[in-house]
């Protein structure tokens, strides 16, 4: 099995599900690159090369070079996908949800609901998020619980390439409006993904760890942190569960209890801000669900409610790191049973 | 290097194996070990097995404690005659591991990796390993599963036969537009795949669905198969667990395939979460589901076995024997009775539908012994 970068992931699904089903198309700002301005046709492929080579293989009308309006574009895959078709809009940015948020959340994440159920909205919202990248605060946020509070929309956070290829074919074949989260750090990731067109149902959580102490839960690109920090402690004879979830909406809620019964405690590891966040309320999920279980505090480990720092020395500190998790990983660990 | 000092290497089980743990020895050092005798328990992220010895003598050192995980191919032990002297093995260890990361780092660049040949114009995945040069051993899997279901029996056989483990059509690596689901099919595709191969014969080992299909195969192309080992093999009565077949294509989700892969074994236990995911990622392939069905739908309608192959066992030109575990939940064991005596039959208590992984120490000697010296 060959390995793929997170990026390649994609644009193998991409390319895949354009071949299977002639109605899905992919629009967004440079998705190509050379529309309506001299210049080399399949120039860009995004902004960070993700659709590269779809306009070669699909053309003009299927790959859509789209004008620096997200709420024309992103509205304009809305009434696609209501009327027939499967688009995949790239969002390019998730900061930018700012000037296009009333197409996603009151219409395509409404249509089913207003409907009576005769509506479908098989849209994909393709979008960057994340620290790390020197991006400067209004291209590094996780904005992810905003999309996750709105109900009618699901949410998608893969946390490496084979995660993402098997959740953006599912995110094209579902008939409901999906935002789809790549966290710009990880797109050269590498790890063995199969050639074949695959699956990964929604709304059930992987375990990539299992241990006997401590429960985390990590989301995107945390995944990979929260392993790193459960296979340092295993030496050390503190076993971690490690969950992803993988969708925020549909939330595997059973998992992550099932988990916490099982240890008493839990640490959650979440990128975006931390009132209101995933964090917050996979806590609560415990506290209500699970008190009984628990034997520590639950723990999470965010990032401060500031924005992203542009100086890179800051944006490291804002960022939460394998250090912070594994020392909030000891603290529960320390409570005795 | 003294010829009476032998080293014990952590095994390889299976293409993905780097490392393994040794949960428990079960020889004490100073005591005496016979080749084949249960060694130590050894955990992959896959599965736990025993590991047996595979020199004899008097296990004079154990250079790995248990708890300890160490990479295939590390020195575990050290098996000698009372006469060599403590130095002598000292001065062993020494150059094994001087050695050591050598050999690690050509043996990960040489690893085998599985190819691909078109059968009926569809791709056929295999691994070939072993170098002997006598009539190769081919093993064939069951309903659902691939290759790597060999994994405890692959460097066993391989020490003295050449030994091909191919991915039924639908399965595996192999392509999953299944055009021909039934019994026959199958053994055609079977044949095909000897056919190219190179292979004039072979002696087969197949598993469940597996079996049935190798011993349709020694049925309609007698040439092609010098000998059979049928492990709780379909074919053989009417009954299957329906609740296997169904569940195995139904489940989409870890939990229920969890349940689901438990009835294969006597000890639930040694379904592991990577096992688990290994069989989900096959199964989330584009064309599975419906190649699965198909089968199932041919080979296994309405829950009973279509292909009623007893009755012609008494025609088989080859040598045969039937190996089964006494606690098999999805073929029954009573299939095992009143078969024609030309049949040898082996039954294994306290193991279930995966003989071959549950007892595998066993069957890779009935294989070999079918085999003959290569």
């Amino acid at each position: 099995m060959a390995k793929k970068s997170f990026r390649q992931a994609i644009n193998e699904a991409l390319a895949q599900e354009m071949r299977r089903d002639p109605t899905v198309v992919v629009m967004g700002e440079d998705n190509a690159g050379g529309m309506g301005a001299p210049g080399e046709d399949d120039a860009w492929g995004g902004v960070l090369g993700v659709t590269k080579g779809l306009m070669a293989e699909f053309g003009r009308e299927r790959v859509l070079d789209t004008p620096i309006s997200e709420s024309a574009f992103i509205g304009a895959a809305a009434g696609a996908a209501a009327t027939g078709l499967r688009p995949v809009a790239e969002l390019m940015f998730v900061d930018f949800m700012g000037v296009c948020f009333d197409q996603i959340y009151n219409q395509a994440g409404k249509f089913r609901y207003m409907f009576g159920g005769k509506a479908v909205t098989p849209m994909v919202v393709r979008t960057m998020f994340g620290a790390g990248f020197r991006a400067a605060s209004q291209h590094s946020q996780c904005l992810y619980p905003i999309f996750t509070h709105t109900p009618g929309l699901k949410v998608v956070i893969p946390s490496s390439p084979y995660e993402a290829k098997g959740l953006m074919i599912q995110a094209i074949r579902d008939d409901d409006p999906v935002i789809f989260f790549e966290h710009k750090v990880m797109y050269d990731d590498e790890e063995e993904v199969p050639d074949e067109p695959y699956t990964i149902p929604f709304g059930e959580a992987n375990i990539t760890r299992e241990g006997d102490d401590v429960t985390l839960v990590a989301f995107g690109r945390m995944v990979g942190f929260a392993n790193q920090v459960a296979d340092k402690l295993e030496g050390e004879g503190i076993g971690c569960t490690v969950i992803d979830p993988r969708t925020t909406s549909p939330l595997d809620e059973d998992s992550i209890l099932e988990s916490v019964e099982e240890t008493g405690r839990l640490v959650v590891v979440d990128e975006s801000n931390p009132r209101c966040s995933l964090a917050a309320d996979i806590a609560a999920l415990a506290a209500e669900r699970a008190f009984g279980a628990l034997k520590a505090p639950v723990r999470k480990v965010t990032p401060p409610h500031t924005p992203v720092p542009f100086a890179p020395e800051l944006e490291d500190l804002y960022i939460p790191t394998p250090e912070k998790i594994e020392a909030a990983v000891r603290s529960v660990a320390s409570h005795a049973a | 290097m003294s010829a009476d000092i032998q080293a014990v290497t952590m095994p390889k089980w299976g293409l993905a194996m780097e490392e393994g743990m040794v949960v428990a020895w079960h020889v004490e050092p100073g005591a005496e070990v016979k080749a084949g005798d249960d060694l130590a328990d050894i955990e992959t992220t896959k599965i736990t097995n025993v590991f047996e010895s595979p020199a004899g003598g008097i296990l004079r050192r154990r250079v790995v404690e248990a708890g300890e995980t160490v990479p295939v191919g590390a020195l575990l032990g050290v098996v000698a005659e009372a006469g060599a002297g403590e130095g002598e093995i000292d001065a062993f260890i020494a150059r094994f591991n001087e050695a050591f990361e050598v050999r690690a780092k050509e043996a990960a660049e040489t690893a085998p990796e599985p190819q691909t040949l078109e059968v009926g114009g569809l791709p056929i995945s295999y691994l070939r390993v072993g170098t002997g040069e006598g009539t190769p051993i081919v093993l064939v899997h069951g309903f659902g599963g691939d290759l790597n279901n060999w994994l405890f029996n692959l460097p066993a056989l391989a020490e003295s036969h050449s030994v091909y483990a191919l991915d039924l059509p639908g399965h595996g690596r192999s392509g999953k537009a299944v055009s021909g689901a039934g019994l026959d099919d199958l053994a055609e595709t079977l044949g095909g795949f000897l056919a190219a191969a190179g292979l004039e014969a072979a002696h087969l080992a197949g598993h469940s669905l597996g079996g049935a299909i190798a011993l349709q195969l020694a049925l309609a192309a007698p040439a092609r198969a010098a000998s059979l080992t049928l492990i709780a093999p379909a074919g053989l009565g009417p009954e299957i667990n329906a609740d296997y077949i169904e569940g195995f294509i139904a489940a989409e989700r870890r939990k229920e395939m969890k349940g689901v892969l438990q009835m294969l074994f006597a000890d639930p236990a040694l379904v592991s979460r990577d096992m688990i995911n290994d069989v989900l990622k096959y199964k989330r392939l584009d064309g599975v589901s419906a190649a699965l069905r198909a089968i199932a739908d041919a080979v296994f309608p309405g829950g009973r076995q279509a292909g009623a192959l007893a009755p012609r066992l008494a025609e088989l030109a080859v040598p045969a024997q039937v190996v089964w575990g006494e606690a098999d939940r999805v073929v029954p064991v009573s299939h095992a009775e009143a078969l024609p005596e030309t049949l040898r039959v082996h039954r294994f208590e306290a193991v279930g539908h995966m003989a071959h992984m549950e007892a595998a120490g066993e069957v890779n000697r009935l294989i070999l012994e079918m085999a003959g010296p290569a």
